[in-house]
């Protein structure tokens, strides 16, 4: 890894919240991603779309270091947010899990209440060897569950196992048990593809809500999703990123050739 | 096609033959156990219906068969004998299970991991008799000269070896218990940033609860029903402990050293059956209960937790 990246841009670039740079992953002896540049919109949503085994989702998994659960996967390249290298030796994974929520594709609410899910966050970053007080963690709860919406459906159900909601509840909790400890960025794995329409409206509403207090980065395989829920879009195949501009125009206006067999549903 | 599902040529024979010889093998489990029940309640009987006193079985400490004059059956010191036995055992084999079930099922990888496993299984594999031997020859003197105490079988050398002996099957279980638990918790949980220890403690262990309970209670069924290695290691005397180095006596072992020795069908004799009827009775409980912990916790826990789901699938 080079100490002084030639473009150190994202050290004074406070707009990029993820900058990505020259990232390959290797699965043991399958190479995943190839040379992937990308900046990340501090604020924005930005949508990962492209067929499956394109890499999107390692993508991801890569920026909050998740993927290293599997001892065989090994990285190049640097990813900084906002500035911050991720890969710089004192960096502790705790403290960036920390600020990089994670929501995935198939909800998992832990197998515990609705209201220790929420609080569990708080329960493992304890900033000063204590918990928070009843009363605080409370709040929290309360605070976390209007965020995400379910505060009036689950307000009389706190002590519920959080495994017992309805999908789209419990996908929702998923998102609420991030907030309490204040992340800065959202990464979102297919986050309604296990969802039924009603609810997958709602949790896009959700996300479409977060913006702006997050930023947001989503995998996604539904095109109409990525249309309707995000602002940024980038395009990846083959492990490679292809293109990279706003929802809009590439979905009107495709620069590369790619994209647009793509988006028309040529292949994929 | 209709010629075709209507011949019965050699195959379909083989697999009738073989689906009798299953079901019987299967059957063989219920006629088993109902038989030896019938078995050892007809032994035990005449002296159930006949000279038999609860008050005295449960809670005289005098255990005095042979007695010329008058024979006592009181079974207290010997329940005793086989408790002390066993909790000792369980404060010596739930700390060693555990901590192996984690180390396997959370930190260990590879090879490792698969050797480990094949160790524990052999260790369950040592005859009790061997292990009869260590707490004779290896714990006898060491707690000896150790605690100086006038003699080493008692309490504590039986517990830790009986220990011992039970903490591979629990290890076994506990493992399976930890490996029930689905991926995707520790997944979430250390996507929120906790360390290994905290997705152990906070989430491992609290969904693995049941199985863990399952081990240490079907631990405890190995405990009560172990006789060759309490019979070596406990010293064999009848008497209701008061510390870890008192001899006992457990249950088990009386059986194993008097029946040889009774005459048949004398009262005696009943009354070490109507011990084996405890016995069963004891390890049948526990194993239900272990059941029951496996299945997903007690019935009544679980119907009030799992409310809406049934009513939203009924």
């Amino acid at each position: 890894m080079t100490v002084a990246p030639p473009r150190a841009a994202g050290a004074t670039d406070p707009a990029a919240a993820i900058l990505v740079e020259k990232l390959s992953l290797w699965y043991g002896d399958f190479q995943a991603l190839f040379d992937v540049d990308l900046r990340v919109r501090a604020g924005a949503i930005t949508s990962l779309i492209g067929p499956s085994g394109c890499g999107k989702t390692t993508l991801l998994r890569s920026v909050n270091r998740i993927n290293e659960r599997l001892a065989y996967v090994r990285t190049s390249g640097s990813i900084r947010l906002w500035g911050l290298d991720i890969y710089d030796p004192a960096v502790e994974l705790a403290q960036l899990r920390k600020q990089v929520g994670m929501v995935f594709q198939r909800p998992n609410p832990l197998p515990l209440s609705v209201r220790d899910n929420v609080l569990f966050g708080t329960r493992v970053h304890v900033p000063d060897g204590r918990a928070p007080a009843r009363a605080v963690a409370d709040r929290i709860v309360e605070e976390a569950l209007r965020e995400v919406l379910l505060w009036d459906e689950l307000k009389d159900a706190l002590d519920r196992p959080g495994t017992q909601l309805s999908l789209e509840q419990q996908q929702k909790l998923c998102i609420a048990r991030l907030l309490p400890v204040k992340p800065r960025l959202l990464l979102m794995d297919e986050p309604c593809s296990a969802l039924d329409p009603a609810g997958t409206e709602a949790v896009e509403e959700l996300i479409w809500k977060l913006r702006g207090d997050y930023t947001i980065l989503i995998v996604t395989h539904n095109m109409a999703q990525a249309r309707r829920a995000s602002e940024e879009c980038v395009f990846m195949l083959l492990g490679e990123m292809i293109e990279h501009s706003d929802t809009a125009s590439m979905f009107l206006n495709p620069a590369n050739e790619q994209t647009a067999a793509y988006i028309e549903g040529r292949y994929g | 096609m209709n010629a075709a599902a209507d011949r019965r040529d050699l195959s379909w024979w083989v697999d009738k033959v073989a689906q009798i010889l299953v079901l019987a093998g299967g059957l063989s489990a219920i006629v088993f156990i109902v038989g030896i029940f019938l078995f050892i309640g007809r032994e035990g009987a005449g002296f159930i219906f006949e000279g038999f006193s609860l008050r005295e079985f449960l809670l005289s400490p005098r255990w005095t068969p042979t007695s010329n004059h008058n024979p006592t059956f009181g079974a207290l010191a010997l329940i005793a004998g086989t408790a002390s036995v066993t909790g000792l055992a369980m404060v010596v084999a739930v700390p060693f299970s555990l901590g192996a079930a984690i180390y396997i099922g959370e930190f260990a990888t590879g090879r490792g991991r698969e050797t480990l496993k094949v160790l524990v299984e052999l260790l369950a594999a040592i005859p009790s008799v061997v292990w009869g031997f260590v707490g004779l020859s290896i714990m006898n003197p060491l707690i000896v000269r150790v605690f100086d105490a006038p003699v080493g079988l008692n309490v504590l050398n039986s517990g830790i070896i009986l220990g011992l002996m039970a903490a591979p099957i629990m290890t076994t279980i506990a493992e399976d218990a930890l490996k029930a638990v689905p991926d995707t918790y520790r997944e979430a949980a250390e996507a929120m940033g906790a360390t290994r220890w905290q997705v152990i403690l906070k989430v491992v262990l609290p969904a693995g609860r049941n199985g863990l309970v399952a081990a240490t209670l079907l631990g405890v069924g190995r405990g009560f029903g172990e006789t060759m290695a309490v019979l070596m290691a406990s010293g064999h005397a009848v008497n209701l402990p008061t510390s870890p180095f008192d001899a006992v006596r457990a249950l088990t072992a009386t059986i194993a050293a008097e029946l040889g020795e009774t005459a048949e069908g004398s009262e005696h004799w009943q009354a070490l059956f109507t011990l084996g009827i405890f016995l069963f009775l004891v390890t049948f409980t526990i194993n239900f209960l272990a059941d029951v912990f496996v299945r997903g916790g007690l019935p009544g826990r679980r119907r009030r937790g799992r409310r809406p789901v049934a009513s939203a699938n009924p």
